[in-house]
């Protein structure tokens, strides 16, 4: 199994089940034993992860992409030492980050529907081949990409948290600004969004939204 | 002894000598088809490396990739392992030997016993255990170690009592089976045989003889053998680190390099090097500042002779630990002393002149011995000794003695290490093939497994099998806490402990309980799939059970040795590990493995002494070969050498090599030729080739890459500035050649390392100090008046190259040491109307600048990668290694193969090597190729890529994804649908990450399997969330 067979859904997963950390290892860039390459595309997928947790608020440093090759034993242990370390230091996922254990589920199953569409979204607007991960890294945190994901991303990222919030119960504005930390006026568009769409409607009579 | 001969049969090849070796030969020969006899007179198979702890450079543990390779003979249908026996003579000839061998006594009836071992526990006759160096004790009747094939125990004569004075029945009684006979006598078994591998290895030297720095006298004075056992778990301490006297932990320890070694004396020594001391006291030191940190180091070292593959690195990697020293100084051995048991050493310096020191524990780093009875064996088998007494070998065929049919592998060449004796027995498969090639097959028999159970239709039943892998895991993990946890898991009907799960008692535990409790899924909670998943594999397909009903549960690379020193949480860790594996398994699918076509032809890249070499054997075994040098003529490197150390006329033997090469008939020679494409895979590659002008397409199964190297061109010391500075090269052609430039010189410098052994060449070109040593003596030759000085860091003129070394000292070669921090200073200047070249280098023995005047300056330039290399590395899909020389599949035990399959790698391009050496490595690659090229069929894994068609919209995002055009769409009754074919695809997986519906998945590591392992992973958080 190459590096590049590891899905978002993957490290999602594991997150959403409680890990604290996620560590995918890999082959060295140019080191590949086949013609795969499928570390470039690990190190694509890491660097999309990271901005999907950036969206929901989990710290992004949770995730750790190394390359170690068959004969880095040592630097593998020294790695994994200081991984462990570190997310030590970060506390336990949703403490950390200040997010209730049932904000951060929400958040990962909301994630969760939207993976077949994020695989889209970068087989559509994310699939480029670099030569190194400097040029990987420029890529995601240009201002263009972070455009593409809080457009793209980030407000279906809300709609699917605010629509897996609602198959709950009917909430007010305010109620899931406050759950899922958003901010009213965000919550407030994509709640038109979301009506227009027929995904929700208003229940007057609760003064709340509810599923459609 | 019994007169009666037992029995006549015929078979291919008898291998003598069961050692990693002699293994390695039979299962090559087996695998080429041939019907093998492999036999050892010792009462286990495996040799010396048997008894390592582990291997450099990789720090390997040994048996752990050794023992695999035991079962792999047991198993083998064309293989059989006859323990405790010997030849007793040899008659007939090549093609038709008829060899007596004798089965000595073991007391034990083979077929009857089940290597219970209870014979052992009730035995009253305690002895040292030979296999722990005499260290620890065993009995009498004992299985020689835990992992042995075959598992079946021995009576030593000389300590059981019934045997020395009938005193004593009591195994007879205890033994059920009633396997025990101690009135057995000698078997004499008669064979027919077409030819012979000798590989009787090595002995090590025994200080004892001459009582050398105290051995045998002071207790805590041990050899590194004793050593390696008492690093090793299986050890007499259990992998703790104890000295002899008093069971204490050593914390200073001193190495003494050279016992038996580099020395001229005429009670005993060996003049040659042994060549591995070096590395594997190295290896030692690593291994013991694993174990304890705090651990002081001395090494007394004479040249260190880092001269192999990544050997340079791992020198500094020991060098650059903290308290350790490594001390160039002869040493000797003062005193014990009486309070402590302590053992003082003196030792002197340049810097500091006479000290003594005193240590905890001193390791002699013996050398190499012909193997015990080579004079006898020479005789037997009617084979010549060299002076040194190792067998007498041809310098341009290394793997021949002097009588045609015998050909020898491993150390009894010489001193060599574990890869080259490895490359030597496939070379030795080579020659026999080439002699057999005409009834390769006849007697060979395939191997036949039961019929696989269909399970389909039943609940998973999960078996998991816990090793304790001797002490490795045992020591730290609580295995019988882990079998109880695994007990409790769902799915799970059976789990149970194994002290080795590779051993061969245990596989057949493993059979036995797929049958007893029904089982469908194993576990394994052990080692690493690395090493021993084909093995486990194999042990369930042997009990009808379809081999990827097996998952792996690494417990001991993922836990036990990076947690030794956490019990508690290294037990835990465990349990989560078996948990996370008993969950996978129970959605393991049956899969099948997928047979290719193989195309019997091969390609060899590259036109030197090793493709042509390569060439010619696999073309003398009966297969098509296309060669391909991308030069005008075939040659390669050889055609700037002339002469080799051991007296072989270059060019003369190049062109008899060159010449049967174009006159092979089944040989296709390509020169100017450039590769222009590759494709394909295993058994059946695509080449293009381009040559005069067009471009050939050839269809081939297995591709040998022989594409050597070049010689540095140095940009330093005023070469090409100044034409009195040459390389060693170039030197050597005006030697042969007589040029006025050399007879006419009364002073000539050499400088070794020139390139290499620094900062971005950190490795050892290996061949340049014999070279120097080589043209040092043909000067000398010529003209015993000329100056000849070597400006050196170490001499590294290793094996029996040692005594030519010397020979130069003797002729008084001067030899003058430096520092790389210290390099020689060269400048042109002008002497009595001369034009000379002046080096000026510190001599730490005068420890002052001293100046030479030199009429010539040779450079000992590296060896370097050839140019070449990368685009063929790329095309073919193999890699390289940090240095830029092709990397192999494993360092010890594949050296000539590749990670991927059907390619092969020998001579300069693997590594810089002398010309004997490249051609040992080129038969070996020729006999890999041919064990592979022998099949019927090529054997593809079933962990591939399969598309569900009804969740498929045919997007194309699998198909943008692969690399391998493994996947297309079909037109189907429901549209277009993504089909992928199994033969192109490699499982890498990359399509299933694409997929935005999950319709592609790779069989064996489908979402939901990998899902199971995630969420076993954490269920106690999921909770909690």
């Amino acid at each position: 199994m190459c590096s590049g067979r590891v899905d978002l859904d993957f490290v999602l997963r594991a997150f959403s089940k409680g890990a604290d950390g996620v560590f995918v290892g890999g082959c060295w860039l140019g080191e590949c034993h086949y013609v795969t390459e499928g570390n470039y595309d690990a190190l694509s997928m890491m660097h999309l992860a990271k901005k999907v947790m950036e969206q929901i608020g989990v710290n992004p440093d949770r995730l750790r992409l190394e390359w170690i090759s068959a004969s880095e034993g040592m630097r593998y242990a020294e790695v994994m030492n200081d991984f462990g370390k570190k997310l030590k230091e970060m506390g336990p996922i949703g403490e950390g980050e200040g997010l209730e254990k049932s904000a951060l589920k929400l958040k990962f199953q909301a994630v969760k529907k939207l993976l077949p569409f994020l695989k889209l979204v970068e087989r559509e607007r994310l699939r480029v081949k670099f030569k190194t991960e400097e040029e990987y890294s420029e890529f995601y945190n240009s201002p263009e990409v972070d455009g593409l994901i809080r457009e793209l991303i980030g407000e279906n990222l809300a709609i699917s948290q605010i629509t897996t919030l609602l198959a709950r119960n009917p909430l007010s504005t305010r109620e899931i600004a406050e759950v899922l930390k958003l901010a009213p006026t965000e919550v407030g568009r994509c709640l038109n969004i979301s009506a227009r769409q027929g995904l929700i409607r208003y229940d007057e009579s609760q003064k709340r939204y509810a599923m459609a | 002894m019994d007169n009666q001969i037992a029995q006549k049969n015929f078979i291919d090849v008898l291998v003598v000598g069961g050692g990693i070796s002699g293994i390695q030969a039979a299962l090559d020969l087996a695998n080429t088809g041939f019907k093998v006899y492999l036999i050892d007179k010792s009462p286990a198979i495996g040799g010396k490396m048997s008894q390592l702890d582990k291997t450099f450079p990789s720090n390997d543990c040994s048996m752990c990739i050794e023992s695999p390779k035991f079962i792999e003979c047991s198993r083998h249908p064309n293989i059989e392992i006859m323990t405790y026996t010997e030849v007793d003579s040899v008659k007939g000839k090549a093609g038709n030997f008829n060899v007596t061998l004798v089965k000595k006594p073991r007391y034990v009836i083979e077929e009857k016993c089940t290597g219970c071992n209870i014979c052992k526990e009730y035995c009253p006759a305690k002895i040292a255990d030979p296999y722990n160096q005499n260290i620890s004790d065993n009995k009498a009747i004992h299985i020689y170690f835990s992992q042995a094939v075959p598992l079946i125990p021995y009576v030593d004569p000389d300590a059981c009592l019934f045997l020395k004075d009938g005193s004593c029945t009591i195994c007879e009684g205890v033994c059920k089976p009633n396997a025990i006979d101690l009135h057995q006598e000698p078997e004499l078994l008669n064979v027919q045989v077409g030819a012979i591998v000798l590989a009787p290895g090595f002995e090590t030297f025994d200080p004892k003889l001459r009582n050398d720095y105290g051995y045998g006298v002071i207790e805590n004075v041990v050899t590194s053998l004793d050593y390696e056992r008492i690093l090793c778990s299986t050890g007499p301490y259990e992998g703790t680190i104890r000295r002899p006297s008093d069971l204490k932990h050593p914390e200073k320890i001193a190495w003494i390099q050279c016992v038996g070694s580099r020395q001229v004396n005429p009670e005993g020594g060996n003049s040659y090097c042994s060549a591995v001391c070096c590395a594997y006291t190295q290896k030692q030191v690593i291994l013991t500042k694993d174990h304890d940190a705090g651990m002081e180091a001395t090494i007394f070292h004479n040249d260190v002779r880092a001269f192999g593959k990544d050997f340079e690195r791992f020198y500094q990697r020991a060098a650059n630990l903290p308290d350790v020293r490594f001390i160039r100084s002869y040493v000797s051995i003062g005193e014990e002393n009486p309070d402590n048991q302590n053992v003082s050493i003196r030792y002197s310096t340049f810097e500091d002149g006479v000290k003594e020191e005193e240590f905890d524990l001193v390791v002699l780093s013996v050398g190499l011995n012909p193997p015990a009875g080579a004079l006898e064996l020479a005789k037997t088998f009617d084979i010549e000794l060299n002076a040194h007494g190792f067998c007498k070998t041809n310098p341009v065929n290394p793997i021949e003695t002097t009588r045609e049919g015998i050909f020898i592998s491993g150390a009894f060449q010489g001193p060599i290490d574990i890869p080259e004796s490895v490359m030597t027995a496939s070379g030795a498969d080579a020659l026999c093939s080439q002699l057999l090639s005409y009834r390769r097959g006849e007697l060979s028999q395939d191997r036949v497994y039961p019929p696989e159970k269909d399970v389909s239709q039943e609940e998973p039943r999960v078996g998991v099998f816990v090793c304790l892998c001797g002490a490795n895991i045992g020591r730290v993990v609580d295995t019988p806490g882990v079998a109880e946890y695994a007990r409790s898991l769902g799915n799970v009907v059976y789990a149970q402990e194994s002290l080795f799960a590779c051993s061969t008692d245990n596989a057949q535990q493993v059979a036995d309980m797929i049958k007893e409790k029904g089982l469908n899924r194993v576990v394994m909670a052990a080692c690493t799939p690395r090493t021993h998943e084909p093995l486990f594999r194999d042990t369930c397909r042997e009990a009808g059970l379809n081999p990827y009903f097996y998952e792996m549960a690494n417990i001991r690379e993922h836990c036990a040795w990076v947690h030794s020193k956490d019990k508690d949480g290294a037990t835990k860790k465990a349990k989560e590990i078996v948990r996370m594996s008993v969950a996978r398994s129970a959605l393991l699918e049956p899969l099948d493995e997928i047979q290719l076509p193989l195309n019997k032809a091969a390609v060899v890249v590259g036109g030197g002494v090793a493709g042509m070499t390569t060439a010619l054997s696999m073309a003398n075994q009966g297969f098509e070969i296309y060669l391909v040098e991308k030069a005008g003529d075939l040659g390669g490197m050889a055609r700037r050498l002339y002469y080799t150390m051991d007296g072989v006329e270059v060019q003369p033997y190049l062109d008899e090599l060159v010449k049967k090469v174009y006159r092979h008939p089944a040989i296709h020679v390509a020169t100017d030729a450039v590769i222009t494409d590759v494709s394909g895979y295993v058994g059946s590659f695509v080449t293009k080739v381009q040559s005069e002008g067009r471009v050939k397409e050839i269809r081939h199964g297995a591709v040998v890459i022989a594409t050597g190297a070049r010689e540095y061109q140095p940009t330093e010391y005023l070469y090409g500035q100044n034409d009195q500075v040459l390389t060693q090269l170039e030197l050597e052609e005006k030697i042969a050649k007589g040029d006025e430039q050399v007879r006419g010189a009364q002073s000539v410098v050499m400088i070794q390392c020139v390139g290499c052994r620094e900062e971005g060449k950190n490795y050892c070109s290996r061949v340049c100090c014999s070279q120097s040593i080589k043209n040092a003596l043909k000067l000398k030759e010529a003209n015993p008046e000329m100056d000849v000085y070597v400006i050196y860091r170490d001499m590294r003129t290793y094996g029996f190259k040692e005594d030519f070394y010397r020979e130069a000292a003797n002729k008084d070669v001067k030899f003058i040491r430096y520092e790389p921090t210290d390099k020689p200073v060269v400048e042109a200047a002008m002497e009595g109307g001369q034009p000379i070249v002046r080096v000026t280098v510190t001599d730490y023995v005068l420890g002052q600048k001293i100046s030479i005047d030199a009429d010539l300056l040779a450079l000992a330039a590296a060896v370097v990668p050839s140019a070449s290399g990368q685009e063929v590395a790329k095309q073919f899909k193999v890699a390289l290694s940090p240095d830029g020389f092709f990397q192999e599949a494993h360092v010890k035990l594949r050296p000539v193969d590749f990670a991927a399959d059907g390619i092969f790698l020998c001579g300069l391009a693997h590594y810089p090597k002398h010309m004997t050496e490249t051609i040992s490595q080129a038969y070996g690659a020729a006999g890999r190729a041919i064990s592979l090229l022998s099949k019927k069929f090529i054997t593809a894994s079933g962990a591939v890529c399969e598309v569900k068609d009804d969740d498929c919209v045919a997007c194309g995002a699998c198909i943008t994804a692969c690399k391998y055009d493994a996947i297309e769409l079909q037109e189907t009754s429901y549209g277009k649908k993504a089909v992928v074919n199994p033969v192109l695809c490699k499982g890498d997986g990359l399509c299933n990450t694409k997929c935005p519906t999950g319709a592609v998945y790779l069989k064996h590591y489908t979402n939901e399997e990998i899902w199971s392992q995630i969420d076993a992973a954490l269920p106690e958080l999921e909770e909690a969330i």
